[in-house]
């Protein structure tokens, strides 16, 4: 078991400015120094990446992350302490990076290709095999700014996965291309690891890490919380970000002109809060707010997500028919689901209160609540849906 | 340097790409395509000759020992070089801020990006200069033919030299946009004090009244040394002075020591500065 990458004490420190001085005048007017803060996107973060392994890297927005893997990727570098990566890296932080709008579909294979670290010859032996996997075979000499976007985004990708290191750096562009395509992508990706490729991967989306990984390091605010095997790491890092929205409204970002807000959202099923559901239960989602003044024909919204983003449901009180008069000082309002036509996972509820139009939003509360749903012995497996089908033979 | 050199070694196939990326690139989707290369110097052959060779004429000798008298072709000569010179230095001073998108999401060592605009501004010039190699053919006699294996190297050279300026140019403009337009007036300035619309000879004979030293430190700027060296080699067809190749190496050498330095000391910060 060899060591494919090694970060020792790494430190990254980034300068915010206040004012930059990027031009002469700026410099020669104030005669000094352009302003700035200091921050530590890093801070003496220390891991190693076993060779042959798929290692996630995970940790809520600006948790140093995708810092990290760029310093990995060498196109920034560490303040303090060192990297070593052995092998050949690519890193794959955005497709397409370079095409040249004017240049044919194969002249921009060869200079994507170039940039990404492949010599010709190794370009001449795979061009056939990334035009076929792009699937923009009939359209190869053409300029790609003749290209739809899908197309773009497909040839830079299909470039980028075949390059062929021995250490690929992924950063959340696993989700391009249509359904076809994207399976395609998780069917290489497979095959890396099958073949004892590193691949390290930075997403927020917990199911896909769950899928892909062995090893998980947790990041936040720059410091590594955790590094170890991907399940428990991941459990737990799902579990505090969830304690952290559960705190009430301390800990929840509001936004919204603030004239009225929200101040809980509580889930309960008949009558009793609680957060673990059933498919099928029915649920109460009540919304405690405050209007700071009296606001005539409020709506009252809400929204549901799953964890990885996905949009599932939403509902106002306007489009159901259900117009309130005015709101003023303190109250609550309620939204009765009857059955909760969902499977087995974790939902975010998100809350919000706007005028009439609903193109004024008073306050806005993202994941304001969650909720699990847990897996029956006999119900329905995968997507987000539950129909609660039956079937007859 | 080494590190450079080493790293620009390492990825050929890549400055083949970019180079080709910029000298395809430019002229797409024009009618005349790469003839355009052309027409800014025909144009400005045009205009000089006219002002300088007919309304004001500058007082010149015919070539040594070539004999030719043409102020076009004398003219070219040198405009040639300063146009390829200052043609460099603007595409590798953009060369870092105009890909900062690729810089900030591929690592690739970054000197490609100002060596594949020397080179594809270098492609150009190669036409530019064998278009006048066949006009001095078909003026002056297959004499010229001798020499151009020296105007081949004084070209690389030249290209050295362009590119070490570039590199310091590129790390300016990263932290002061102000370069690009600072650097027009320079070069404007620049034009001016190079012997290139009229012969260095008529400086020294103007300065001699002030002191010798004037023109000494007018012989000092590097680009009056490089003309000197292709009128010689192409116009008079002889070889140059030995003083003026000494100072065309000389001061290759250290732009492209400073340039790589100051390009060095900033290639790996250049994700966060952009």
């Amino acid at each position: 078991m060899t060591a494919a990458i090694r970060v020792e004490d790494v430190s990254k420190r980034f300068r915010v400015y206040h004012e930059r001085n990027q031009s002469l005048k700026s410099v020669v007017m104030r005669r000094r120094r352009a302003r700035y803060e200091e921050f530590w996107a890093l801070k003496d973060v220390s891991f190693e990446v076993t060779s042959g392994r798929t290692f996630g890297l995970i940790g809520d927005n600006g948790s140093g992350k995708s810092t990290l893997l760029k310093c990995i990727a060498g196109i920034l570098t560490p303040d303090k302490g060192s990297i070593t990566a052995t092998g050949r890296t690519a890193a794959l932080l955005e497709v397409g990076s370079g095409f040249h709008p004017e240049l044919s579909g194969r002249d921009n294979v060869y200079l994507n290709a170039s940039i990404l670290g492949m010599s010709r010859k190794e370009i001449d032996a795979k061009f056939d095999e990334i035009v076929a996997f792009s699937g923009v075979e009939k359209f190869i000499d053409q300029p790609v700014k003749d290209y739809s976007s899908g197309m773009y985004v497909r040839l830079g990708f299909s470039v980028a996965i075949h390059v062929d290191p021995e250490i690929l750096l992924v950063d959340e562009v696993l989700a391009v291309g249509d359904a076809g395509f994207q399976e395609k992508c998780l069917e290489k990706f497979a095959q890396f690891r099958r073949e004892g490729r590193t691949v390290v991967v930075v997403s927020h989306s917990l199911p896909s890490l769950a899928a892909m990984c062995d090893e998980v390091a947790w990041l936040d605010h720059g410091d590594l919380v955790e590094q170890g095997p991907a399940a428990p790491v991941l459990d737990r890092y799902h579990d505090v970000t969830r304690a952290g929205r559960r705190q009430g409204s301390g800990g929840l970002v509001h936004t919204g002109s603030g004239e009225a807000e929200v101040l809980a959202v509580d889930l309960l099923r008949d009558g009793e809060p609680t957060v673990a559901y059933r498919p099928g239960d029915p649920m109460t989602v009540r919304i405690a707010y405050r209007a700071h003044e009296r606001i005539t024909n409020p709506v009252f919204g809400l929204a549901l997500d799953a964890r990885d983003g996905t949009h599932l449901w939403a509902n106002n009180t306007r489009d159901v028919g259900h117009p309130i008069e005015a709101i003023e000082g303190e109250g609550v309002v309620e939204c009765h689901v009857p059955s909760l036509a969902l499977q087995a996972g974790t939902y975010d509820v998100t809350a919000a209160i706007t005028d009439r139009t609903t193109t004024h939003v008073f306050d806005y509360v993202r994941a304001a609540a969650s909720l699990t749903v847990s897996q029956e012995p006999d119900g329905e497996r995968g997507g987000y849906v539950a129909f609660g089908g039956r079937w007859t033979t | 340097m080494i590190g450079l050199l080493r790293d620009l070694r390492e990825s050929r196939d890549l400055l083949a790409n970019l180079t080709n990326r910029e000298v395809k690139g430019k002229y797409k989707r024009t009618a005349l395509g790469q003839a355009w290369s052309l027409a800014n110097p025909i144009a400005l052959m045009i205009i000089y000759t006219a002002v300088f060779g007919f309304i004001l004429p500058i007082p010149r000798e015919p070539g040594d020992p070539s004999g030719l008298s043409v102020f076009a072709l004398w003219l070219m000569c040198g405009l040639l070089p300063w146009t390829f010179f200052t043609g460099t230095v603007n595409a590798g001073m953009i060369a870092l801020t105009s890909n900062e998108n690729l810089i900030k999401k591929v690592w690739f060592p970054r000197i490609n990006l100002i060596a594949a605009g020397s080179l594809a501004t270098l492609y150009s010039w190669l036409i530019e200069m064998g278009v006048l190699a066949v006009a001095l053919l078909v003026v002056g006699g297959p004499r010229v033919l001798v020499f151009l294996p020296l105007v081949l190297v004084a070209m690389a050279l030249l290209t050295l030299f362009a590119t070490g300026v570039s590199m310091i140019f590129s790390i300016a403009n990263v932290h002061f946009r102000d370069m690009q337009h600072l650097s027009q007036i320079l070069f404007q300035m620049w034009f001016y004090v190079t012997p290139i619309l009229y012969p260095a000879s008529l400086v020294q004979e103007g300065t001699r009244g002030i002191g010798a030293w004037v023109f000494e430190v007018y012989q000092l700027n590097p680009m009056a040394r490089f003309v000197e060296v292709f009128r010689n080699l192409l116009y008079d067809q002889r070889l140059p002075e030995l003083d003026s190749v000494l100072h065309c190496v000389g001061w290759t050498v250290v732009v492209l020591v400073v340039g790589a330095r100051v390009f060095r000391r900033s290639e790996a910060r250049l994700a966060e500065l952009l």
